[in-house]
């Protein structure tokens, strides 16, 4: 039971973390909120299955596939569609919120609303702590570590990182400095929808595959952000582990009123932002971030 | 008594006619009074007493964050405990329609002043990310205790607003206009003897500068979370008498999204915007349920698209940028066909003609 919790919470966390971590970077930088983001997720999902079932390619190579179309399909929307109303920040909010529904009905016009669910990278079991874990599991868990591990070194170590992190300080001095705003902010993007794509071809081997797959997530990668301090990375990874957690002791605990995990989670994120209104990292001023 | 008639009948021409968006909004209000004499299919009146509802809801959101600029992304809650609680009283103390639904609204008061007090410690995107939670919270609430809320069917049995669909039409229809000229009322900043349209627009323009001007930003800011929440919970308990059932689908969020899309597409921080929004964008939806509902939400979503990246700031500003001027001299507005302010005979359209040079 105990270890259980603490597996299946590392993974749930683990996903959490990955789709926060992009959504606070692009909010960061490009000050959109993409309520499109685990929009982006959900297409990764779909576009494995279909890779792994109708074109039949094998799982790492359809997982790659779908990645690069998911990052292009956003790259896309970002340059057509958001790019143009940035400066009217509740227009965003809503065209982001169209988006998402144009591609929840696209796909469910392309592949009905069953359940679906894409096959294993890897089959197999191994015994930890008591409990056997399938294979994928770990490995989902280990791709999850290795991405956040990449963005950490690419955003403190890099010259792009660290021209990623002077425009998400002061657009206009990082302008002044010669750094390409534009073409950051279209950068950031991509690596945003890049690690929620990542996040979806992660999941769809164990979590159900459906249309209406973005909408849970939106939610707790919602109160994720605002938990750990809205830009703040650092303040992702740390809630994300936090409600993480919050959830699966939720439906471990209490599997008959597992619904309610939702509303635990935002309960927590609500009560700790009476106490500290700028987040867990959140810095009042915005100053500093990662 | 003749001589206020006739200077009635002056401020009608002057003030409603002589300016077209104002003119155009009395004609649809005229035409909406009429509707029942030129059909009576249930169906038709079905929609437009649901759009009269999500008027008023989407008006209020409007006020809430367009006006006083604390964007709501939960703004179901209101709508929710609004129909939960008209539905309860009604049902447990058998209150009729006309005493459940403004009981049931000061309910909603209630949650507008819970909601508010974390939002008097937050600013912008944070606030708008945690009023999002509420909803979600209360359905975690009424599905936890299934014997009071009736669980995921809802409570059903509520009593019907009235006898016939006409009446019930009519009943919807004033509902929402009084609602609405509150609202609008009591955000003209113009007005006079109405203070709060002012000071609304102040904290939403700069909360600090607000203050140090004296105002009551707590107060004004708690005063602008309960109107809003009487206005949606009165939608909502509308909504819970009309369809005799008050659900958890009340609290989805996509509902909460809801009055944000109506309210951007028609123009925000207007109140008659929100009012447009629904009346175009709902009966369309409708529409397009009964001809290609499979392409329903996606038509909806490549609308809402293409009206943002063409007018962002909503299609009755953009509209009204089209058919009315304002006078450059003594800021009356005028039809944008004139050359001359009909007050002054100051000429309009002074910019386009230096453009034009």
């Amino acid at each position: 039971m105990f270890a259980n919790i603490l597996i299946n919470g590392a993974i749930t966390a683990g996903i959490y973390a990955l789709l926060a971590l992009g959504f606070s970077l692009i909010f960061g930088v490009a000050k959109i909120i993409n309520l499109a983001h685990t929009a982006f997720y959900m297409l990764a999902a779909y576009f494995i299955f279909t890779f792994a079932y109708y074109l039949g390619l094998n799982a790492p190579l359809s997982a790659t596939a779908s990645i690069i179309i998911t990052t292009a399909i956003g790259v896309g929307t970002y340059k057509l569609v958001i790019e143009r109303i940035r400066e009217h920040e509740t227009a965003v909010l809503m065209i982001t919120i169209a988006l998402a529904l144009v591609f929840q009905e696209s796909i469910l016009l392309a592949f009905g609303s069953h359940f679906r669910s894409a096959p294993s990278f890897i089959s197999g079991h191994v015994e930890l702590l008591g409990v056997s874990v399938s294979i994928q599991h770990i490995l989902t868990f280990g791709v999850v570590l290795a991405c956040l591990l990449g963005i950490w070194i690419l955003l403190s170590k890099t010259k792009l990182g660290i021209a990623i992190r002077a425009v998400a300080q002061d657009r206009e001095i990082a302008n002044l400095v010669g750094i390409n705003v534009g073409t950051m902010c279209l950068i950031t993007m991509a690596i945003a929808v890049a690690l929620a794509a990542v996040a979806g071809a992660m999941v769809a081997p164990i979590w159900t595959i459906q249309p209406h797959m973005w909408m849970r997530p939106l939610v707790m990668v919602l109160a994720v952000v605002v938990l750990g301090g809205l830009g703040s990375l650092k303040g992702s990874f740390v809630a994300a582990f936090i409600l993480g957690y919050t959830v699966t002791l939720v439906v471990f605990l209490f599997p008959t009123v597992s619904f309610v995990k939702e509303a635990v989670a935002l309960a927590i994120m609500v009560a700790v932002l009476l106490i500290r209104p700028e987040g867990l990292f959140g810095v009042a001023f915005e100053e500093e971030r990662l | 008594m003749r001589d206020y008639a006739w200077s009635l009948r002056k401020s009608f021409q002057g003030e409603i006619l002589a300016v077209p968006g104002t003119a155009i909004a009395f004609f649809f209000l005229l035409f909406l009074f009429f509707v029942p004499v030129i059909t009576s299919n249930p169906y038709t009146l079905r929609i437009l007493i649901f759009a009269s509802i999500y008027a008023i809801y989407a008006a209020s959101w409007d006020f809430l964050s367009g006006f006083t600029g604390q964007v709501n992304f939960g703004h179901a809650v209101f709508f929710g405990v609004g129909a939960y609680a008209t539905a309860l009283l009604n049902l447990k103390l058998g209150l009729p329609p006309a005493a459940s639904i403004p009981f049931g609204a000061l309910f909603a008061v209630l949650t507008g002043l819970i909601v508010g007090i974390p939002a008097l410690r937050l600013r912008g995107h944070y606030l708008a990310l945690v009023t999002l939670a509420f909803p979600i919270m209360l359905t975690g609430i009424v599905l936890a205790f299934p014997n009071f809320t009736g669980g995921e069917l809802g409570l059903y049995g509520i009593s019907p607003l009235s006898g016939s669909r006409v009446v019930t039409y009519y009943i919807a229809l004033v509902v929402m206009i009084a609602s609405v000229l509150i609202l609008w009322k009591l955000t003209d900043a113009k007005s006079t003897f109405v203070r709060t349209g002012v000071i609304l627009h102040a904290i939403r323009e700069d909360e600090i500068t607000a203050r140090a001007s004296g105002i009551n930003t707590t107060k004004y800011k708690l005063l602008a979370f309960c109107v809003s929440g009487f206005f949606a919970g009165i939608a909502g308990g509308l909504s819970a008498h009309f369809l005799q059932i008050a659900g958890p689908s009340n609290l989805t969020l996509f509902f909460s999204f809801q009055p944000i899309i109506w309210t951007i597409f028609g123009g925000i921080t207007t109140i008659y915007g929100p009012v447009t929004g629904v009346y175009i964008l709902y009966p369309l939806m409708e529409i397009l349920r009964g001809v290609i509902p499979q392409f329903r939400t996606l038509i909806f979503a490549l609308i809402v698209i293409f009206v943002l990246l063409f007018m962002p700031q909503g299609l009755t500003s953009w509209f009204r940028d089209k058919i009315e001027v304002e006078c450059p001299r003594c800021k009356l507005t005028n039809v944008a066909t004139r050359q001359y302010c009909r007050a002054c005979n100051a000429p309009l359209h002074v910019e386009q003609r230096l453009e034009q040079r």
